[in-house]
C-alpha cells in the first residue's frame, strides 16, 4: 500500500540527502539576500491546516504571497475533514478547482504518506501528529548554519516532550545528516522508547546543556499534564526549565531556540529567550525563505 | 460418494504419532484404516509426495456474523477456512449484537448446519454485550453448545469480574479465553512501543500492557480449576510468564498467531504506515518472534491460531490511526508456516501440524484434529512444493485485508474433506 515517496513531496526529513539540504539552503540563502525572486505567478496553494497554526500557517502565507501564488485557505474552521478518507476527497476537489500545490498540518501521524499515494501534485508536510515537521528542522538547520557555517561535530541538546515532538524528530534527522552529534533531554515519561535507534544520545539532567553548543527547546503541551506524564508545568520547569542562570553557565558562544510558541518561564524564562544567545526570531524569520524554497523547488520539480 | 482411500499421502496425524507414507480408508464419512497400501475396491485418491493430515482447528476467527457481514459472513468464513485447509472453526462472539444469549448460539448453529461447509464452533461472551460489567448467562450459553467463553478485542479490565467468572465457569467446565491487555496503558494503541513507534511518530502500545494482565490473571486463574487460555501471546515475557504458570500447575494455555511467529514491527519500516500491518496486539520485536517460536516448540505455546479478522477495503483504507486492527489468516495460515519455520528448520512440520490440528482441539476440549479410525474424516491434503500467489480475487473471505496479498506463498491446499465430503478441490496445474 506505501511506498518510499522521494520525488515530489515533502514529507519528511529522514529522505533529504546533505545535497538536497545544501540544495534547499542556497535557494533559501538567495530569497534572503533578494538574489533572486522567483515567481510562480498563477500557482495556486491549497492550504489544509487541520491543527491551529500561528508561525508556519503564517510563513506559508508570507512565502506564497512573496512568490506571487494564489492561496485557497480551506483550513478547520471553513471545512469538515477529520479522516483520511475525506482528506483525499477535499485534495482532489481543490486539484479540480487549480491546486497545484498542498501545504498540510494534520493531527495523525503518517497521513501525508497516505495522501501522497491518491493524488499526484506535490505536499508540503506542515506538520503531522507525532511524526514530522519537515520544514521547521529545515528552517532550523538553515539559521544554525548561517550562525555557525557549519553544525558538523556541533553538539545539541534538545530537552522537553522529545515522545511527542515531530520537530524533534525531523530536527534529529536533519541534524545528523549535517553531522551534529545529539542528546534528547527530558524526563523519562517524554522520553520515547527506542529513540536511541534514531542515533541519538539520552539524558534525563539539564546538566548537559553545559556542554552543549546548540540548545534547543520544545514547547511542552498542556495536555501532557492531564495525562499524567508530567505533574505540572511548574513541576517540570524546576528540572527542565532552562533560566537566566544557566546563560552564565553554558558556553558563551552557544545558542538557545525553540520552534515556538514559547511558554515563557516554563521551557525558557523570558530573559533565556531574549538573550545575545537566542536564535528565536532569527528562526521565525528564516522560516519564511525556507518555505519560499521549498515551495518552489517543488513547484519546479526540482526536490 | 464419501468412501474412499486416499493413497500414498505422507500421513502425519500427531494425536496418533503418525508421520510416514500411509493410506486412509473412509468408509461413510468415518476413517475406517490408516494402513499401509490398503486394498480396497473404493474410489482412489492419489496424494502421493503429498502432505495428508486432519483438517486444521481454528479456535480463534471472526467471522463477524451477526452485524458486520460486510466484511465476512459464515458462507465466506467457512470458504477461507477450507481453501486455508480447516475443517473447523471457533468463531469468536463480538458481533453484533454480541453473542451472549443462547438464542444467538441457536441462530449460528443453524446457519452453520445450512451452509454445510466446515464445523463451525461457537464462543460465547463472558460478559454481557462485551461490556466487562456483568457477567452474561454462561450456564445457558453453554447448555445451547458453546464451547468456550470470551471478550476478545474487549479485555476484562475489572479483576473483579475477572475473578468471578473464572469462578462462576469451574463447574460449567468450560474455557475462557483472554486478550490480554490493559487498555490503562495500551490506548490509543497503533502499533508496538519501540524505535518503530518512535520513529514513525505514532503512539505505541507497550508489551507490557499484554504482560501485566497475563500476570494478573495467572494469579487469579491459581484460585480457580477453569482453563485459561490466553488468546494471541505476542511477547518474550508473556511466553516466559505461560511457562512458568504452567511449571507451577495452573490450567493454562495459549495460542500464537501465524503474524506474530513471522513479521516484526520492523516490516513497518519497509511499508510504513501499511494498515495490513495494523493489529491487537501489534507485531512485536524479533527477540519476541524468537521466543514464540521457542514456545511453539517447548509446548509452552499450545496452539496457533490466526485470529482471522476480516475487515473491508475501505475501512483498512485510512491514515493508520484510524484504521481498524486485524488482518485475514485461515487461507495463509499453513503456508505462511510452512516458508517461515518449517522450510527455515525452525520447527518442524510434525510440530507445525500438531499446533494447527490436534493441540487448539485438546485447548477446546473438542473431538477433532486427528485421523484416529472411528473418528470423522475432516481430512485436508497439501501439496508441499506448489508455489503460489495470494491473489486477492481469488480469496474465499470477503476481505483481503492480507499483508501477504500478491505475495508468493508455498505449500498449497489440494484437498480437504469434511465428515468425508470432499468440500474443496485445487486441480493441479501440473
Amino acid at each position: 500500500m506505501q511506498s518510499l515517496y522521494k520525488t515530489s513531496h515533502l514529507l519528511d526529513t529522514e529522505h533529504l540527502s546533505h545535497k538536497e539540504l545544501n540544495l534547499i539552503f542556497d535557494l533559501a540563502r538567495k530569497f534572503k539576500n533578494n538574489d533572486t525572486l522567483g515567481t510562480h505567478r498563477g500557482t495556486n496553494v491549497g492550504f489544509l491546516f487541520h491543527e491551529a497554526s500561528t508561525r508556519t500557517k503564517g510563513s506559508f502565507l508570507i512565502a506564497c504571497k512573496n512568490l506571487g501564488i494564489n492561496v485557497l485557505d480551506l483550513s478547520p474552521q471553513n471545512s469538515s475533514f477529520v479522516k483520511g478518507e475525506s482528506l483525499v476527497d477535499t485534495a482532489e476537489n481543490l486539484i479540480a478547482l487549480g491546486v497545484n500545490l498542498f501545504v498540510i498540518r494534520h493531527n495523525q501521524s503518517g497521513i501525508m504518506n497516505y495522501l501522497s499515494e491518491k493524488i499526484d501534485v506535490p505536499i508540503i508536510n506542515g506538520g503531522d501528529g507525532m511524526h514530522a515537521h519537515p520544514t521547521q528542522a529545515l528552517l532550523d538547520a538553515f539559521t544554525l548554519i548561517e550562525h555557525f557555517g557549519s553544525i558538523e561535530n556541533k553538539k545539541v541538546s534538545i530537552i522537553g516532550d522529545i515522545k511527542h515532538s515531530r520537530v524533534a524528530r525531523s530536527n534529529i534527522h536533519t541534524l545528523k545528516t549535517l553531522g551534529a552529534e545529539i542528546t534528547v533531554i527530558g524526563p523519562k515519561t517524554f522520553i520515547p522508547i527506542g529513540i536511541e535507534k534514531m542515533g541519538v544520545n539520552i539524558s534525563y539532567s539539564l546538566d548537559t546543556i553545559l556542554e552543549s553548543d546548540i540548545i534547543m527547546a520544545l514547547r511542552i503541551q498542556k495536555e501532557r499534564q492531564l495525562s499524567g506524564l508530567i505533574p505540572s508545568f511548574s513541576d517540570y520547569a524546576s528540572c527542565y526549565g532552562i533560566k537566566e542562570k544557566h546563560l552564565t553557565e553554558i558556553k558563551s558562544e552557544a545558542v538557545i531556540m525553540h520552534p515556538g510558541p514559547v511558554n515563557r518561564g516554563i521551557e525558557i524564562s523570558g530573559k533565556v529567550a531574549d538573550s545575545k544567545n537566542s536564535l528565536i526570531l532569527e528562526q521565525t524569520t528564516n522560516g519564511i525563505f525556507i518555505r519560499m524554497a521549498v515551495i518552489s523547488l517543488l513547484l519546479e520539480g526540482n526536490l | 460418494m464419501n468412501s474412499f482411500v486416499i493413497k500414498n499421502g505422507l500421513v502425519i496425524d500427531p494425536k496418533n504419532n503418525i508421520n510416514e507414507i500411509l493410506d486412509i480408508e473412509v468408509i461413510d464419512g468415518v476413517i475406517t484404516r490408516v494402513e499401509k497400501n490398503i486394498n480396497s475396491n473404493l474410489k482412489h485418491i492419489d496424494a502421493k509426495h503429498k502432505l495428508v493430515c486432519p483438517g486444521f482447528v481454528e479456535i480463534h476467527a471472526h467471522f463477524r456474523e451477526p452485524g458486520y457481514t460486510h466484511k465476512e459472513d459464515l458462507q465466506t468464513g467457512s470458504l477461507a477456512a477450507l481453501k486455508g485447509g480447516y475443517t473447523t472453526v471457533c468463531v469468536m462472539p463480538n458481533t453484533n449484537p454480541v453473542i451472549d444469549a443462547p438464542y444467538l448460539v441457536d441462530y449460528l448453529k443453524l446457519r452453520a448446519k445450512n451452509l454445510n461447509l466446515v464445523n463451525i464452533e461457537v464462543i460465547g461472551a463472558v460478559t454481557k454485550s462485551l461490556a466487562g460489567q456483568e457477567l452474561a448467562n454462561m450456564a445457558l450459553l453453554k447448555k445451547s453448545g458453546v464451547v468456550a467463553f470470551s471478550d476478545d478485542g474487549m479485555p476484562i479490565m475489572n479483576a473483579k469480574i475477572m475473578r468471578n467468572a473464572l469462578n462462576y465457569l469451574e463447574n460449567l467446565e468450560a474455557p475462557i479465553i483472554l486478550h490480554e491487555e490493559d487498555h490503562n496503558l495500551s490506548l490509543p494503541a497503533t502499533m508496538n512501543e519501540g524505535s518503530v513507534s518512535t520513529k514513525l511518530g505514532l503512539t505505541g502500545t507497550p508489551g507490557l500492557a499484554e504482560e501485566v494482565m497475563i500476570a494478573r490473571d495467572i494469579v487469579l486463574a491459581k484460585e480457580s480449576k477453569t482453563r485459561v487460555h490466553v488468546a494471541h501471546v505476542s511477547t518474550k515475557k508473556s511466553v516466559k510468564l505461560i511457562r512458568a504458570a504452567k511449571e507451577e500447575g495452573i490450567n493454562i494455555t495459549c495460542e500464537v498467531t501465524p503474524h506474530h511467529l513471522t513479521l516484526s514491527e520492523e516490516e513497518l519500516l519497509t511499508r510504513p504506515y501499511d494498515t495490513n500491518l495494523k493489529m491487537s496486539p501489534p507485531l512485536r520485536t524479533k527477540e519476541d518472534i524468537y521466543e514464540c517460536i521457542a514456545g511453539i516448540n517447548d509446548g509452552t505455546i499450545d496452539a496457533i491460531a490466526t485470529d482471522h479478522a476480516p475487515h473491508s477495503i475501505a475501512e483498512k483504507d485510512q491514515e493508520f490511526s484510524n484504521a481498524p486492527n486485524g488482518i485475514i489468516g485461515l487461507e495463509s495460515a499453513f503456508s505462511i508456516l510452512y516458508m517461515n519455520l518449517v522450510k527455515k528448520e525452525l520447527t518442524s512440520l510434525f510440530n507445525l501440524v500438531s499446533k494447527l490440528t490436534i493441540e487448539p482441539a485438546k485447548v477446546l476440549n473438542l473431538n477433532k484434529g486427528s485421523l484416529s479410525v472411528g473418528s470423522s474424516a475432516d481430512i485436508t491434503i497439501i501439496d508441499l512444493d506448489q508455489e503460489y500467489i495470494l491473489d486477492r480475487s481469488n480469496l474465499g473471505s470477503k476481505s483481503s485485508n492480507s499483508p501477504w496479498i500478491n505475495k508468493k506463498l508455498l505449500g498449497k491446499v489440494k484437498r480437504v474433506y469434511v465428515n468425508g465430503i470432499e468440500k474443496l478441490t485445487e486441480e493441479s496445474h501440473d
